[in-house]
């Protein structure tokens, strides 16, 4: 090594360290993605929110393209995504919810006065379904494909622009490919 | 948003950090070790706190994933299994202790090929320095000091 | 009125920065005394402003003026006086004032002390501050502005955080920012000397004390922060590696790095290049800190409230610092001479190996604090990096760190006959580890690690006897121990031998806590007993009590000895006014030996509640021996060879000094 380079070491190193901080910036540090992702949905068997005697499990998701929402009337980023949810139910795509760690009169009457979205409800009191999908923290919403495999975790509440660029099209993808 | 993401912090400062993990509902009496069963919670990082383990969390989800971990003991898995379990639910996230494979090669044993690097310039500079001559600071440098610092400097060379 | 004084003083002070960063410099290089000598009175026009912006922000939390934002947000009425004042560095933007008007109080000292040094020197080490003062006082007024005005003013005032209000954390963050600014200093001298080409032993002798005081400060922060830690989050830990910690913990190894290394330099002239890559370093350190903390690129308990556009801000500052700096020592360094020469084996190798372990110790920490960036960055997926990463790689380097320690002081300059050290080592050896299998047995302890942890700090004891037995031998024994402290060299010497008994209690406080640490949680109601060790604790109750702003869930707990009565502690669970989550504040009774610690959990109803009982041995002496590490550098920092002579000013006050590197060219 020429002997000048050697005292620019510091200086490269530096950049690079800078380089990675800038990177950081647009990073949210609190996002984790799921491994569950290009896996088989988990398992699970709950009772229905509106039907208790009957229950909900993983095969109702199949031979389609659907999204379990996780929700909780508890959850304040719940209510502010809701409206996305019941405009996105319109299009005519199966939602499933997964009512999180919630109490069934609260989830009805919240359902009532702001609208239902879903197909069917899993009610999930204890929330260990939830540990199982691997929730951290409701709202969160998965696309699941045909075969029953998870596609997409989407963090945090749905917003118009992330319907738009993520989720839309995946569906769209998933609906084509056959199966 | 900005705003919000203050807010959330605040809120998740304050119920992070008022820990009380609330141990005392569990039996300890019988499968489960009570040391044994904190210190595997305490390396598993709660992943709704801003930086805090299972172990220290008040969280909810700490609660449920405490009592998880505690049944899964109760049935006799290994801390291995109970590991696996949870990374297959929340990925190496959850994990205080990033496990050793090729992607974390650079985080265990970087540090010690900086180490050994180190040494061979450590000892390459030690052979060159044994064998050099060079005045420590020159005549020049030396009475700059001196008027700068004054005469007092003369008697310190001989002490110490 | 008064926070519009504080703003126009703010960006009065920016200007004066400016002055005092351009013209000073740009005289010093082209010989202009006219423009050298505002160097000064920029400086102390500037700490002005920035004291009177101080006040003014002070005064607005103490007279509640909530119709300025900052203190809207973070102050009370109800607010104890003490509180009030300290709700000031409470939060980001009026940290950020504390920071400059420490970074100001440090550039008036250096003008104040830094009278004999030359004229030139001094203008550039002043300017060089000032640059640093222009990004944190620009950051301040373009992103950060402590007063700025909210309107309509609120009625009441939102809180300081409840975690804040708190002694430790009333002194915490002022001991810190002086060790994080203090660095500047031998940044600023480092970097004066590099632009003027002259890396010559008064440079070395001149940026010693003051390196060392602001790595006293930097010692002293981190032990209140691990301090309150203890007993203000109450789960009884008193370092967990978080980003936040490492952040401070960082540039206090590069200090620890560049005291030793500086000793060398002034010694002997060696490792110049080293040493002033050093220095460059502990401050470019302390402003990635700053980065990390406020910018939320990083997860951690206790982080500002974050801001990415703030980020991008102190990024492109702290790449204009650090950045320009390492250019220029890219371009001086080669330039600059070696120094003296020595053999392996002397004490300039060890102290050169003591560097290396340092630096692998702080390249393991900022690759872990960063890794979770590093590899999200890399999409490599998401990881966390917590305390068995730090610990397994501390636990691995300090033995060989301590290794090296022991024999430093033990070792000549220059040279060191190897016989003459194992003759003296040998019977530090034997002691040690005698000792070390001792504890180790299954009849004292059963410890391995409490076993190791003994070998190493007897073995760092016993050599520092032998050390000064050696030094006060040739001086006539212990009663020469007065004059010896008075003498130049000689308090550089003992502060040298406090600071490392300080890391042997330490690395026994750390040791014994972790291995023998007791710890119960359960469900007690009113006058149940339970037992833990030796001891006996009586759970008598809780009962709701009112405090100046908060409300008390207030615990009664009896703690007993062979039937003897040794402790009332009072955990409680305070509920402030406005921010309504709990607060937990431990019961702790403190001893040398032990600490016994209760904390209050739920309330499981009939006057039942979940408690946390801990037994803490030799918990005390991991403060202890940052007290002593303290004091030490403290006693050094203090050797009569570091003041300067002012009579002899007047010979070297000429700005002509040449070109460059023509004073150290041998």
């Amino acid at each position: 090594m020429p002997g000048f380079v050697r005292y620019l070491l510091p200086l490269f190193a530096f950049l690079a360290l800078a380089g990675l901080l800038y990177k950081g910036l647009s990073l949210d540090p609190k996002k984790i993605p799921s491994p569950l992702i290009d896996k088989p949905a988990p398992t699970f068997s709950l009772p229905q929110l509106y039907a208790p005697e009957k229950l909900l499990t993983q095969n109702d998701l199949k031979n389609q393209v659907s999204l379990l929402n996780v929700w909780a009337t508890w959850c304040g980023a719940c209510r502010q995504e809701h409206p996305v949810v019941m405009q996105l139910a319109k299009t005519g795509v199966p939602i499933y919810g997964l009512n999180y760690k919630d109490k069934r009169p609260d989830a009805k009457r919240w359902l009532k006065q702001y609208g239902n979205p879903y197909r069917a409800n899993a009610f999930d009191e204890e929330g260990r379904v939830g540990i199982n999908w691997g929730v951290y923290g409701a709202p969160e919403t998965f696309v699941i494909d045909k075969q029953g495999i998870i596609r997409h975790k989407h963090i945090g509440p749905l917003t118009t622009e992330a319907l738009n660029r993520d989720i839309l099209p995946l569906i769209k993808l998933l609906q084509e490919a056959d199966g | 948003m900005n705003c919000f993401r203050q807010l959330f912090i605040i809120i998740a400062l304050l119920t992070a950090l008022s820990a009380q993990a609330g141990l005392e509902s569990f039996d300890f009496t019988k499968n489960v070790d009570e040391k044994h069963f904190i210190n595997l919670i305490s390396e598993i990082r709660c992943l709704v706190c801003q930086n805090q383990s299972l172990a220290d969390s008040d969280a909810e989800l700490a609660h449920d994933l405490r009592k998880e971990v505690y049944d899964l003991m109760d049935k006799g898995q290994t801390d291995a299994e109970i590991v696996t379990f949870l990374v297959e639910r929340y990925g190496d996230f959850v994990l205080y202790k990033p496990p050793v494979k090729p992607s974390t090669y650079l985080l265990w044993f970087g540090p010690f090929v900086l180490l050994g690097l180190g040494l061979i310039v450590l000892l390459r500079t030690l052979g060159q320095r044994r064998k050099q001559t060079e005045p420590e600071f020159s005549e020049q440098d030396k009475a700059r000091l001196q008027e700068i610092l004054g005469k007092q400097d003369k008697d310190e060379q001989q002490s110490s | 009125m008064i926070p519009e004084l504080g703003h126009y003083a703010l960006i009065l002070a920016l200007c004066l920065a400016m002055v005092q960063a351009i013209f000073p410099m740009i005289g010093s290089l082209n010989n202009t005394p006219g423009w050298v000598n505002l160097a000064r009175p920029a400086a102390w026009g500037q700490f002005v402003f920035l004291a009177i912006a101080f006040g003014a922000l002070v005064q607005s939390f103490l007279v509640n003026d909530f119709s300025v934002l900052y203190v809207a947000q973070h102050g009370n009425t109800q607010l104890p006086l003490a509180f009030k004042v300290s709700a000031v560095w409470g939060a980001h933007e009026g940290s950020l004032l504390l920071w400059a008007l420490i970074l100001g109080g440090w550039t008036v000292a250096v003008s104040l002390f830094g009278r004999s040094l030359p004229d030139d020197m001094l203008a550039r080490v002043l300017s060089v501050m000032g640059i640093i003062s222009i990004g944190f006082l620009s950051f301040m007024l373009f992103t950060s502005n402590p007063f700025e005005r909210l309107f309509p003013a609120a009625l009441e005032g939102g809180e300081l955080n409840p975690l804040l209000q708190d002694f430790g954390l009333v002194i915490h963050p002022p001991m810190l920012y002086m060790g994080y600014v203090g660095m500047s200093v031998a940044f600023s001298f480092a970097l004066a000397a590099l632009i003027g080409g002259k890396l010559d032993a008064a440079w070395a002798r001149w940026s010693r004390p003051w390196t060392l005081v602001a790595w006293v400060f930097l010692t002293i922060g981190i032990t209140l922060g691990s301090w309150w830690a203890y007993y203000e989050l109450g789960w009884g830990g008193w370092w967990f590696w978080d980003p936040v910690e490492n952040a401070s913990f960082m540039p206090w190894l590069a200090g620890t790095a560049l005291i030793h290394s500086l000793a060398v330099t002034e010694k002997r002239g060696a490792f110049r290049r080293w040493t002033v890559l050093l220095a460059l370093l502990a401050f470019s350190l302390s402003l990635l800190g700053t980065f990390l903390v406020r910018s939320g690129v990083l997860t951690s308990v206790h982080a500002f409230a974050t801001d990415p556009e703030r980020g991008l801000f102190i990024l492109a500052f702290l790449s204009f610092v650090i950045g320009g700096s390492l250019m220029i020592y890219a371009w001086r360094a080669p330039s600059i001479p070696r120094g003296g020469g020595f053999a392996m084996l002397s004490r300039e190798s060890l102290l050169l190996s003591n560097n290396l372990i340092l630096m692998v110790t702080l390249a393991f920490v900022l690759l872990g604090t960063l890794a979770p960036l590093l590899y999200d960055a890399l999409g490599w997926g998401k990881i966390s990096v917590g305390f068995p990463y730090f610990n397994t790689m501390f636990v691995m380097l300090m033995p060989i760190l301590v290794l090296f320690m022991a024999a430093g002081p033990l070792t000549r300059w220059k040279q060191q006959d190897p016989t003459t050290l194992l003759r003296s080592l040998r019977i530090a050896f034997i002691l040690s580890l005698v000792g070390g299998v001792l504890v180790a047995l299954p009849m004292l302890s059963g410890s391995l690690s409490a076993g190791f942890a003994v070998a190493l700090s007897l073995w760092l004891v016993i050599t520092l006897i032998i050390s000064a037995r050696q030094r006060l031998q040739n001086k006539q024994g212990l009663a020469s121990l007065v004059t010896d402290l008075a003498s130049r060299g000689g308090r550089s010497y003992y502060g040298m031998w406090l600071a490392h008994l300080g890391v042997a209690v330490f690395i026994i406080g750390v040791t014994f806590v972790t291995q023998f640490d007791v710890e119960k949680d359960i469900r007690m109601s009113p006058g149940q007993d339970v037992t833990l060790g030796d001891f006996l604790f009586r759970f008598e109750g809780v009962e709701s009590k009112p405090g100046p702003n908060y409300q008390s869930q207030f615990g009664t707990v009896r703690v007993f000895k062979d039937k003897q009565e040794i402790a009332l502690l009072h955990p409680e669970k305070r509920t402030y006014q406005v921010q309504r989550n709990p607060m937990t504040e431990a019961g702790i009774n403190a001893g040398f030996l032990r600490d016994i610690y209760v904390s209050l959990g739920e309330p499981l109803g009939k006057g039942e509640w979940s408690l946390r009982l801990y037994y803490k041995p030799f918990v005390r002496w991991i403060w202890l021996g940052g007290l002593l590490i303290s004091l030490g550098g403290l006693l050094a920092a203090s050797d009569p060879r570091y003041r300067m002579r002012l009579a002899t000013k007047r010979h070297t006050s000429s700005v002509t000094d040449g070109p460059i590197g023509q004073g150290s060219q041998a």
